[in-house]
């Protein structure tokens, strides 16, 4: 009771939801920042060829690691490429995979927790089991081992990484169907007439759609976690190159050209945290039976 | 209790054989024939024809996957295609090391998450609450890779004491050098790696200890222990403590799968000898029969080890009854 009391204060009557959401999210101060850096990072991503003083490949003999100057502000790796210049096109890289690999995730895990939340019996049994497969494996080595199967690509990485990170989310969804499927308000549309596939989407799927929105975004950022995982084992992303690749490039130099290291570890560590704290925020804003 | 255990050891062999089908397949489709790496460079067609049938390799899938996993189940998981040696004996050579820089973090991580998740939600929204928090929040966005190759750069190679690379130095050893100097050796070497598995196995620890206990303060029976007039220390100590611990216990569980899936980054950064590297070698190498025991044997290990959670679970908390 506590909690529906909060809520009725904090509903305004004129107010659209997509309003609220938004209000809501604008309290959590580290939440805006987040998507603000992320917003930055993404427009850089986009404006990669514009920004880039450099080729991503371009080589440069008489200027190999070497340290931050006024040429290369972030300096040079091991055949003199410039540090800026790729860490802006491993943007591109790092967040597509992220958001790709999400989207890939976010679609299965939706589709095989509905299905055997929705039915139950024997179909919720045999995906459910299927699922708690998938989740046994060791998850960066499955990766490891099913990248070396297939043809390494951008494409493939994204869709490995999707593929192998969804049971979280399909256990989650399931559990939602499984409990909106008693609920009243589904009842009463089935007393209605209403048909199945509309029952589906417009009672439970609209609403299991904030815990799964959340579930996407926090996605992106270990997404984007385990592609840098699988090109620092080598196994990733090389050219163009994801942030991942270019500081397992610098791995052996740390001792001479320590910036081929710490810069992309850097950015990855502040997007992954920044998708954290965009969840994070989320959460709070779309649950309208959360206080605080 | 009795039909919901048995109901889970179904459950629990049928996830088994779903493994074993799904590492079969991989293996199965990895490229490159195996005739090919057991018989020699020019072997006849009709060589490799009879080692096809030697090794049952022309019969169908499912025999194929029967025969395998008849000898898998009895320990032979058949033998490297690189050292020739069988696949059981090299892991198992390998794990000593894995286990022991394992067991060590598992200590520490217990050791410090606890008290510090408990304090934490003693305190809630306390300054310590919120560093607490924070930290295993960046902990949980930290690239464990990445923190290790930090830890090497402002650490181990600025400070002489600290090795960044094996587990000993070559001829020390206990009972031949005097007990601490084998102990600072071994020390400066698993320093490192155990400052990283630690760090960030904490997080989470710290995390659930500090929602168990939240969960646990706000139940009757505290307020109960309260009102009836107990010390708060005892309260603390003998009843919220206590409970709060319940589920931790059966994170126990859970550590086991860790073992294989926690030793993969860490020890090909640091080269410590464990079966982490040994798997990442094999990859590289393509040496399929390493990478399917490792998947298969990591698997099993965490289906067991959720067995084994939900029955712990059920022992250490009587109030619980599944259907």
């Amino acid at each position: 009771m506590a909690q529906q009391t909060a809520t009725i204060k904090d509903i305004k009557a004129d107010e659209t939801y997509l309003k609220m959401v938004w209000r809501r999210f604008k309290k959590h101060k580290l939440a805006v920042i987040s998507l603000l850096f992320i917003l930055t990072i993404a427009l850089i991503a986009i404006l990669a060829p514009i920004i880039s003083p450099y080729g991503y490949d371009q080589t440069n003999r008489d200027n190999i690691m070497s340290g931050p100057s006024r040429e290369h502000i972030l300096g040079t790796d091991r055949i003199g490429r410039d540090m800026f210049t790729r860490l802006v096109w491993g943007a591109r890289i790092s967040l597509s995979v992220g958001l790709v690999a999400a989207l890939v995730s976010v679609t299965v895990g939706t589709l095989i927790g509905a299905t055997a939340g929705y039915f139950g019996g024997i179909i919720d049994d045999i995906l459910m089991r299927f699922t708690e497969m998938v989740m046994s494996f060791p998850v960066i080595f499955l990766l490891l081992t099913i990248v070396t199967l297939v043809e390494r690509s951008v494409f493939n990485v994204m869709l490995v990484i999707g593929l192998t990170s969804w049971t979280g989310l399909a256990r989650m969804v399931r559990g939602q169907f499984l409990s909106l499927r008693e609920s009243d308000y589904v009842e009463a549309a089935r007393a209605l007439g209403a048909k199945n596939s509309r029952i589906v989407i417009k009672h439970m799927l609209l609403n299991s759609m904030a815990p799964i929105i959340v579930n996407a975004t926090l996605q992106v950022g270990t997404a984007i976690l385990a592609e840098s995982s699988l090109s620092f084992l080598g196994l990733g992303i090389t050219s163009p190159p994801s942030w991942g690749t270019i500081l397992n490039s610098g791995r052996f130099y740390m001792r001479y050209a320590p910036w081929i290291t710490i810069f992309p570890g850097l950015l990855i560590f502040g997007t992954v945290l920044a998708f954290n704290y965009i969840g994070d925020g989320l959460r709070d804003a779309l649950d309208p039976y959360l206080k605080r | 209790m009795k039909r919901y255990l048995i109901r889970r050891f179904i459950q629990m062999v049928i996830v088994l054989i779903g493994i074993s089908i799904i590492s079969f397949l991989i293996m199965h489709l990895a490229p490159g024939d195996p005739v090919d790496i057991m018989a020699e460079r020019n072997a006849t067609p009709e060589q490799k024809a009879h080692i096809r049938e030697l090794y049952g390799l022309n019969e169908p899938l499912p025999i194929q996957y029967l025969n395998w996993i008849g000898r898998v189940v009895k320990g032979d998981f058949g033998t490297s295609f690189v050292t020739g040696r069988p696949v059981l004996e090299m892991i198992l050579e390998r794990l000593p090391a894995t286990l022991i820089l394992n067991f060590w973090a598992m200590i520490i991580i217990y050791l410090i998450a606890v008290p510090v998740g408990m304090i934490s939600a003693l305190k809630q929204y306390s300054w310590f609450d919120h560093v607490v928090t924070t930290v295993a929040f960046f902990g949980r966005a930290l690239p464990q890779f990445w923190f290790a190759l930090m830890l090497i750069y402002f650490i181990g190679l600025r400070f002489g004491g600290v090795q960044i690379s094996g587990m000993a130095t070559w001829g020390v050893n206990w009972g031949v050098q005097p007990f601490f100097t084998v102990l600072q050796d071994r020390i400066s070497y698993i320093i490192l790696p155990l400052i990283v598995l630690a760090f960030s196995g904490m997080a989470g620890i710290a995390r659930y200890m500090r929602a168990s206990m939240l969960d646990v303060v706000h139940q009757d029976y505290i307020r109960t222990a309260r009102s009836k007039g107990l010390p708060e220390k005892k309260v603390v100590t003998g009843h919220a403590f206590r409970n709060a611990l319940l589920p931790i216990v059966t994170l126990i569980g859970f550590e086991l799968p860790i073992l294989f899936s926690g030793a993969v980054i860490i020890e090909t950064i640091f080269s410590w000898p464990g079966i982490g590297l040994l798997a990442v070698n094999a990859i590289s190498q393509q040496d399929y029969m390493i990478v399917m025991a490792f998947n298969l044997l990591g698997a099993t290990m965490t289906v067991i080890g959720m067995f084994l959670a939900d029955i712990l679970y059920m022992v250490v908390d009587p109030r619980i009854k599944l259907e």
